[in-house]
């Protein structure tokens, strides 16, 4: 019986319980749906729910426990003796679990029987051999201790599975029942059912800002770990970024920041002016019929994925911008040496930012009240000179919110600048240079065979937390300001 | 001999400054306004009335040609400011909104400055040649505006935070500020509580001497009130127009009555 049969069998507790839930209350008011304090179905919602919920939280509960317990009772069988040099026990451990899915495997297609499986004397050699025989991965040779303890997990985890679908069972029924038996015509089930939405709807929310917080506290502890080995002084105010794999690397954000920002700078200086133009062209002047067509060609461009941006840049931006400013160009300065640039990648980001930028402008500039536009063509101004001295001036904190939100993006953003700024870490103000970014260093610092217990690898984390609140802050910063000014009107 | 008695009785009364003709307005193909025909004297309050829909507040606003910021409006017929077609094509919509200015249902003060929400429309228009002329305009408009006294120690202070009352006369402070010939002010009390509008009533009184005044209301005391002139609109006609005291007591068309009365409307 597999875990979906088990869900099975509870969805088909919880209709089964609808009806029931719902024949029972209509017959507790004597047919008369009027005479019910619910309408018949929540009757039955109700039955479905305390039937389906305290049931699924428990398979839920179990399900990431079990394998915890299990685990930790396997790990304290294994003797420190079977733990070779260079390897741990997290090792030695997977190893287990691979011999007891082996044999699991083995025994499912029958190449060996439950009690073969279970011999603790059986020939070792003797069940490897079936085992591959059977198909089944064996990385090494299975030792007498690790075949003991796959056994113990094999029968730990199966007890567990059987006492589990069990209870689960139980708690369901249970549910049922005690539901069934409160169900009368002046038990407040809608009120009940509500209770119960509303934990639903709170149970997402946490889960969203758990995670959250999950994520923040894994790089902040990765982030310590990096500490202890790097001085925090190199990295915040050091000069050099020069990661070297064996050691004695320089590793400071800061040429990397100021990749980052230079780049951000250029992506914003392309993206603000069009993004904001092209949002009161169609807020204050396009006609109804070309803002239908005109908004959502330009929200496509939202909607390209930013590899597809890169690609644009690495095959079309780059090489335009060498022939124009490269050696034998059209315009014959020979600025840029290599397609990878900082100018490239901010030209690039920005076109990718303008219908954030115009988008939220957009929807700020139709929020101001037409009784604005109103006051200043009545005292003889002209439709540019109302845009220019009253809506824009009023829309002007959530204009200046909608481009801090589009600065964070452009801060966070990867796949352009790690196809198209290079990867280079300097501090240069020359834009045809190539550079890298912050996000560019993280992916090249986690990619490949990476050693999880290095500096070099572990400054990823210090780069991805460092970041994570620089970007937090220009978001909250930009809420405040949107926020504070928001209620002006109104 | 009939002619003559009718410029006597002309010149006898105060100018003409606006007359319409024949003006019917259509947003698409709804038929707002038939056949309006009305004279509006110089120096004198004039106020139309009737029930809402009836077409009083888009007949005004044919007035300074507020309506073009529509789409589907369209205009026929003759609104003649000082004997000029305003929607004569060399007539420039913007410059006879400055002659013609206009105060709002909801006060709208812009989000600037008490200064530069009276500035605005001089700077604009360019009607001062220094900071000093500026500032005596703005000094002038804010005392014809009767907010000056409220507002004399905090010129700097957004225009927003005011009171509902105290907006709604710095917003006729403002439209005073580009030197109108007409106020045009469509239902400028109806977001205010009584004592804001008594102020506002106040102050439209002391208008009067400058400027040619019309005023849209729900409110018959208002115009009772406040009003040399009366016109009453009923579903996009012009039924009545005359002296409000006669409008009042004497009606003439029995849906007037009827109205007046808070039979219909």
């Amino acid at each position: 019986m597999a875990l979906s049969w088990l869900l099975l069998i509870l969805l088909a507790l919880a209709v089964i319980g609808y009806f029931i839930g719902r024949s029972r209350a209509l017959a507790s008011a004597g047919g008369d749906a009027r005479d019910l304090h619910s309408l018949p179905s929540y009757y039955g919602y109700n039955v479905a729910l305390s039937a389906l919920v305290p049931a699924l939280g428990l398979l839920i509960v179990w399900l990431l426990a079990q394998p915890m317990i299990v685990n930790s009772t396997v790990s304290g069988m294994i003797p420190d003796g079977v733990i070779a040099e260079g390897t741990d026990r997290g090792l030695v451990l997977s190893e287990v679990r691979r011999v007891a899915d082996g044999l699991d495997g083995a025994v499912a297609l029958g190449a060996i029987t439950e009690a073969q499986a279970n011999n603790a004397e059986a020939d070792i050699e003797a069940l490897t051999q079936q085992l591959k025989d059977a198909g089944q991965v064996l990385t090494q040779d299975i030792t007498k201790p690790i075949l003991v303890a796959a056994q113990m997990y094999r029968s730990m985890t199966a007890t567990g599975t059987v006492v589990m679908r069990i209870l689960v069972l139980l708690v369901a029924l249970i549910g049922a029942a005690v539901s069934y038996v409160r169900t009368n015509k002046d038990f407040r089930a809608r009120n009940f059912v509500e209770q119960g939405v509303l934990a639903l709807l709170l149970l997402a929310a946490s889960i969203a800002i758990l995670t959250t917080v999950g994520i923040v506290l894994s790089m902040f502890f990765e982030t310590l770990n990096f500490f202890q080995l790097h001085d925090w002084k190199d990295f915040f105010f050091g000069s050099t970024w020069a990661p070297n794999f064996r050691g004695g690397s320089e590793l400071s954000i800061l040429p990397l920041l100021w990749g980052t920002l230079y780049i951000s700078v250029i992506a914003l200086l392309v993206a603000v002016p069009i993004g904001l133009f092209a949002a009161i062209y169609l807020s204050e002047y396009a006609s109804g019929a070309v803002r239908s067509i005109a908004k959502p060609l330009l929200e496509i461009l939202a909607g390209i994925p930013t590899i597809v941006y890169g690609l644009f840049a690495l095959l079309t931006v780059g090489p335009a911008l060498v022939s124009l400013f490269g050696d034998g160009g059209v315009l014959g300065v020979g600025w840029m040496a290599s397609s990878n640039a900082v100018l490239t990648a901010g030209l690039v980001m920005g076109i990718m930012l303008i219908p954030f930028v115009s988008s939220l402008s957009d929807d700020i500039i139709n929020a101001v009240p037409q009784s604005m536009r109103d006051g200043s063509l009545g005292l003889g101004a002209t439709h540019s000179e109302t845009v220019r001295q009253v809506v824009l001036p009023a829309a002007l904190p959530g204009i200046v919110g909608a481009v801090l939100l589009a600065a964070s993006r452009a801060i966070g953003e990867t796949m352009i600048v790690v196809m198209a700024a290079g990867a280079i870490a300097k501090f240069s103000g020359n834009p045809f240079e190539a550079m890298t970014t912050i996000t560019t260093r993280i992916v090249s610092q986690l990619t490949g065979d990476t050693d999880f217990a290095s500096a070099e690898t572990l400054v990823a984390f210090a780069l991805g937390l460092t970041l994570f609140v620089i970007t937090l802050g220009l978001n909250i910063f930009a809420l405040y300001i949107v926020r504070k000014y928001r209620e002006q009107y109104e | 001999m009939n002619d003559m008695s009718r410029v006597e009785k002309t010149v006898d009364s105060k100018a003409i400054k606006i007359a319409a003709n024949n003006v019917q307005v259509y947003y698409g193909d709804t038929h707002a306004i038939k056949d309006v025909n009305v004279e509006i004297e110089d120096k004198t309050v004039t106020a139309f009335i009737g029930p809402s829909g009836c077409g009083k507040s888009t007949f005004l606003r044919c007035l300074n040609r507020m309506n073009d910021t529509i789409d589907t409006c369209r205009v026929t017929g003759d609104i003649l400011l000082d004997g000029e077609d305003i929607y004569d094509k060399r007539v420039d919509p913007v410059q006879l909104r400055a002659k013609v200015g206009m105060v709002f249902q909801k006060p709208n003060p812009f989000p600037k400055s008490i200064y530069d929400n009276v500035a605005y429309g001089p700077r604009i228009h360019g009607l001062a040649k220094n900071k000093a002329e500026l500032h005596e305009i703005v000094e002038k408009s804010l005392r014809r505006g009767a907010i000056w006294d409220e507002v004399k120690d905090r010129l700097d202070a957004p225009g927003t935070g005011l009171s509902g009352g105290q907006q709604q006369r710095l917003c006729i402070a403002r439209a005073v500020a580009t030197e109108p010939e007409v106020l045009l002010m469509d239902e400028p009390c109806s977001a205010l509580d009584p004592i804001a509008t008594a102020q506002v009533e106040e102050l439209i009184d002391e208008l009067r001497s400058r400027y040619s005044v019309v005023i849209v209301t729900h409110s018959m005391q208002q115009a009772a009130r406040v009003s040399q002139k009366t016109a009453f609109f009923h579903l996009g006609n012009l039924v009545e127009f005359g002296e409000t005291g006669q409008i009042f007591t004497n009606p003439e068309d029995p849906r007037t009555e009827s109205y007046i009365t808070g039979r219909i409307g």
